[in-house]
């Protein structure tokens, strides 16, 4: 019976031989995957399981981290003005997971992340308990408050975006209406699965937790003439802000027979640049789009920045310029209607470049990540991003938005002692322009010795309000002007 | 070590153990260090859980350390020559399942979870640190009582009746309990049994008792096939009984793994009695036959298959698939070292964390590298167990020991392959590691057999007493 017994035990070194397979597989070759498995409850544990590093603004934290009892996660987020901070941090909550900076930089406020391995390995053999690091942000409380209070105020949707020219720092990104992060951080059915459910767009019609600074597209209106005048300028088709265009009056689209209306009765017919940019020309801008042609007008829209999503790092939606248009959709297209639709970011970067004699900086809100000992471990360095317009076109641009804050459409937004720079826009939209226009305003300040250290960006969804009233000039340049000023005063 | 490579010269009917060493002296050594290791784990577990090392480490190691003794002292008294590594290696196994059993009391989790559906939380390593001492009583109690393991070849048609009588036991209304869809505990006097346990060693006997007697007759060839002998038709009669004995069992106490356990072992000892291949393909065939036929219309079979193929496609859906996710994920992330003892979270497996699960947490907490020690121990107690096998100089003593040995080998991989995915999970426990008395006492006793087989077979035979005759016969030429 010898034989078969040498076999069986050959048999029973199989099972075992099977079984170690089995677990090197397990916990060798997958053991990354199952311990990051979305379905691990240990990430979110782990990612609790202590004080979590903290986001600021300013050199103070606008979050923090509070211990729970009674559920598997030690600490909970907190949030110091939650709503007015949430289009910046995001959330990070136990039962909903985390998004925007809290998700992209989870590795640093967990502590987890790889450039922190050698800290760690150290913290763990002194004995030191494992802490999250800090995310500084290039925002400004002052701009974003004023911001925040201003969208406030006017009590419609909106947003605020503000940066700075010469380096692409974002200084305020604002959302409203928006959420409180802190209301379902935790993981209790009762509070917080409540509150997340009430803030869902299919409970909540004016989808609080839309962030509309980075992912919410707006046609651009009038706004967009800025750099239809910089196509103008850089393609030569003019060259000097006071030489009259050539523009009939009425203008009839090229391929139709609708005449391009202006708002009102105001004097466009072979208005100069200067002129039809601060009265808002609808002819002069759309002719000149038409002339241009979709190839120039889209090569130029690309140079600000459209057609691309933007990471700050929390990605920006893609803003629209079509590529397939014939001349009269061109047209509109120039005048910022048809498809072109644009995010507040992306128009920030628009009166940015501007701003900064042509050069567009890439935009970025995380200044420096740091480890839990305050120790850099990567720092942010302004990228340029593309020079859209050459210095002295953008100079010429510069006067052209100038004149329309002094004595155009944007007289709202000026501010004593320094110069400002600016353009409205009032957007159509709907079928027929049956709903209410967006209210538009873009622009910049530059203190007296030329430097610009705040470019704006404000939009408004103001159904509430009566269709006459809303024009950029009248909801949003009050924003943009209370914006530029908190930054200016912060500067001094 | 092995006997037959120590030919002797002796006129002895027994060859070769004559001088071998009793190794007695080997095992206290091993049983030392079989104490130390879950004393230290235990250490562990108190200053990574609580910061302090527990109170009762003091008691836990003496607790262990006299039990394991009492074994080691009976040992030396009346099976002397018996086999030295499987005491330790099971004290090992049974000290490191009592501070894993110990350490998942201590969650707070698995309180609340206790709390939530029975009310109450009860921790299980005081009751397991009792069964583990009724274990080693009755661990003794074979070792003292049982002279000679050929004894129970008397008994072997009673073990028939008795190991299908506790088979069938839990299906009997009243005292059979259902604990978590399977049938195969009963209720007697406010203790929960796992009568399948004990019924493995019983029926053991049966199959080595039968097939002894009858192997020549199995192992008749009626003509070849593909290079196999084929049995006779009429001497498919006992494997055709068992396979249907199993169906049964998997049918109507939902229990895949006892099913299989029973199948797997009398086909092994099938094999070894009749030297037949062609037993090993028709028991291959038919339990693929079994399987395919009850899955493919028994839906609880069908929810573990499927949640054994893709533990994370139903995993939200199905309370199988979570279970087997969860142990999957507990494994892997411990990774190659481990979170260490008490600083993982197998846990969140919930129910049965501490016993079909209990594999999990080594896997957590001590890693792949600890995985692989656990897993080396049991091949070891394998190893040991078929060696005895092939020492035993008696028919039914081999067959009893690769029965016992084969048996406990298909337990190991059928409870680690399930909680790691390899195959589709079943109701079992991991001898010795798992919170569960009968696993513990039933596994006790079947170490204390296999010592006593393997002290039969080892122990130098008697000198041979003066035969009066052969001084008294003469021969005397005519």
């Amino acid at each position: 019976m010898n034989k078969p017994l040498r076999r069986i035990a050959i048999f029973c070194g199989l099972l075992v031989l099977a079984l170690l397979i089995r677990d090197n597989w397990l916990q060798y070759v997958q053991a990354d995957a199952l311990r990051e498995n979305p379905k691990n409850r240990r990430v979110a544990i782990e990612r609790y399981a202590q004080p979590r590093g903290n986001i600021i603004v300013d050199g103070k934290p606008i979050t923090g981290s509070k211990q729970t009892s009674g559920s598997d996660f030690e600490y909970k987020r907190t949030y110091k003005d939650g709503p007015m901070w949430a289009p910046v941090t995001g959330y990070a909550s136990q039962a909903f997971g985390a998004t925007q900076l809290e998700s992209i930089e989870d590795g640093i406020l967990t502590g987890n992340d790889d450039r922190l391995f050698f800290r760690n390995t150290l913290d763990m053999l002194t004995g030191k308990k494992k802490e999250g690091g800090n995310v500084v942000t290039t925002l400004s409380s002052a701009a974003q408050k004023a911001a925040y209070n201003g969208l406030k105020k006017q009590g419609g949707k909106g947003s605020v975006v503000a940066i700075e020219p010469s380096t692409g720092k974002i200084l305020a990104l604002a959302s409203y209406p928006s959420y409180d992060p802190s209301s379902f951080a935790g993981n209790s059915t009762s509070t917080d699965t409540k509150a997340w459910e009430k803030l869902q767009k299919k409970n909540n019609p004016d989808d609080p937790m839309l962030n509309r600074a980075l992912r919410e597209v707006y046609p651009p209106g009038s706004t967009f003439k800025v750099v239809t005048a910089a196509a103008a300028l850089e393609n030569g088709l003019y060259t000097d802000p006071e030489e009259p265009t050539d523009t009939p009056l009425p203008w009839v689209m090229p391929g139709t027979t609708t005449e391009l209306k202006n708002e009102g009765n105001i004097p466009c017919k072979n208005a100069s640049l200067r002129d039809a940019l601060k009265v808002s020309c609808n002819t002069v801008f759309g002719k000149i789009g038409a002339d241009l042609g979709n190839d120039k007008m889209l090569e130029m829209a690309k140079k600000f920045g459209f057609t691309e999503e933007q990471f700050t790092p929390v990605r920006a939606t893609a803003s629209v310029f079509s590529d397939d248009m014939n001349k009269s959709q061109t047209a509109l297209s120039s005048i910022g209607q048809f498809n072109t639709a644009a995010t507040p970011l992306q128009m920030a970067m628009v009166a940015s470049a501007v701003a900064n004699d042509g050069v567009l900086m890439k935009p970025y809100m995380v200044d420096e990540l740091q480890a839990p000992d305050l120790d850099p471990v990567e720092k942010t360095d302004p990228e340029e991003y593309s020079r859209p317009l050459s210095a002295d076109n953008a100079q010429k641009l510069q006067s052209m938005m100038e004149t329309v804050v002094k004595d155009g459409t944007g007289r709202n937004a000026q501010i004593p002692g320094f110069t400002v720079g600016g353009k409205t826009g009032t957007a159509q939209h709907g079928e027929n322009n049956s709903k209410n226009p967006y209210a538009w305003f873009i622009s910049y300040a530059k203190t007296s010795d030329g430097e610009s250290p705040v470019a704006v960006a404000v939009v408004i969804e103001d159904e509430d309000a009566v269709r006459d009233d809303i024009s950029g000039g009248g909801l949003a340049a009050p924003i943009a002007r209370d914006v530029m000023e908190a930054v200016i005063k912060g500067k001094q | 070590m092995s006997s037959t490579s120590n030919p002797s010269t002796q006129h002895t009917s027994t060859i070769g153990a004559i001088g071998a060493p009793s190794r007695r002296n080997t095992e206290l050594a091993l049983l030392v260090f079989a104490v130390v290791i879950p004393v230290f784990a235990y250490a562990n577990v108190g200053l990574a859980i609580d910061g302090s090392v527990p109170s009762g480490l003091l008691a836990y190691g003496l607790g262990l350390g006299l039990l394991s003794g009492v074994g080691h002292v009976v040992l030396r008294r009346f099976a002397a020559y018996a086999d030295p590594l499987l005491l330790p290696l099971a004290t090992l196994l049974n000290g490191l399942g009592l501070v894993v059993i110990w350490r998942l009391d201590q969650s707070e989790r698995l309180q609340q979870l206790a709390k939530i559906r029975y009310g109450t939380f009860t921790p299980s390593a005081p009751n397991q640190l009792m069964y583990s001492a009724v274990g080693l009583a009755l661990f003794v109690a074979v070792l003292v009582f049982l002279k000679d393991h050929r004894i129970l070849q008397r008994y072997t048609y009673i073990s028939m009746v008795g190991a299908l009588v506790l088979l069938l036991l839990p299906l009997v209304p009243g005292i059979g309990a259902d604990v978590f869809g399977a049938k195969i505990w009963i209720n007697i006097a406010g203790f929960s049994i796992q009568p399948g346990e004990f019924a493995k060693i019983i029926i053991a006997i049966f199959f080595s008792g039968y097939l002894m007697v009858k192997r020549d007759a199995l192992a008749l060839a009626s003509r070849r096939f593909m290079g196999l002998y084929l049995p006779r038709g009429r001497d498919l009669g006992p494997i055709i009984t068992i396979w249907a004995v199993s169906l049964l069992i998997l049918i109507f106490e939902n229990d895949l793994g006892t099913s299989l356990l029973f199948f797997g072992m009398f086909v092994i000892m099938l094999y070894v009695a009749t030297e037949r291949t062609s037993w090993i393909v028709i028991g291959l065939l038919m339990s693929a036959a079994g399987a395919v036929g009850v899955a493919s219309f028994a839906s609880h079979v069908q929810a573990r298959v499927n949640a054994w193929l893709d533990p994370f496609g139903c995993y939200d859906t199905s309370g199988a698939c979570e279970q087997i996710g969860q142990s999957i994920m507990s494994f892997g992330s411990g990774g190659v070292v481990g979170t260490g003892l008490g600083q993982g979270n197998s846990d969140l497996i919930g129910f049965a964390a501490n016993s079909d699960f209990i594999f999990s947490t080594f896997g957590e907490e001590l890693g792949l590298a600890g995985v692989m020690a656990i897993l080396l121990i049991y091949a070891l107690i394998i190893e040991r167990g078929v060696r005895t096998a092939l020492a035993a100089r008696d028919p039914f003593g081999k067959l009893f020991a690769v029965g016992l040995s084969g048996a406990f080998a298909l337990q190991v991989f059928v409870v680690a392959g399930g909680v790691m995915g390899l195959i589709p999970l079943t109701g079992m426990t991991m001898p010795f590691l798992a919170a569960g008395g009968s696993s513990v006492i039933a596994n006790w006793a079947l170490i204390g057999i296999l010592l006593r087989i393997s002290d039969t077979a080892r122990r130098p035979a008697p000198a041979p007493a003066s035969n009066p005759d052969a001084e008294m016969t003469q021969v005397v030429r005519p």
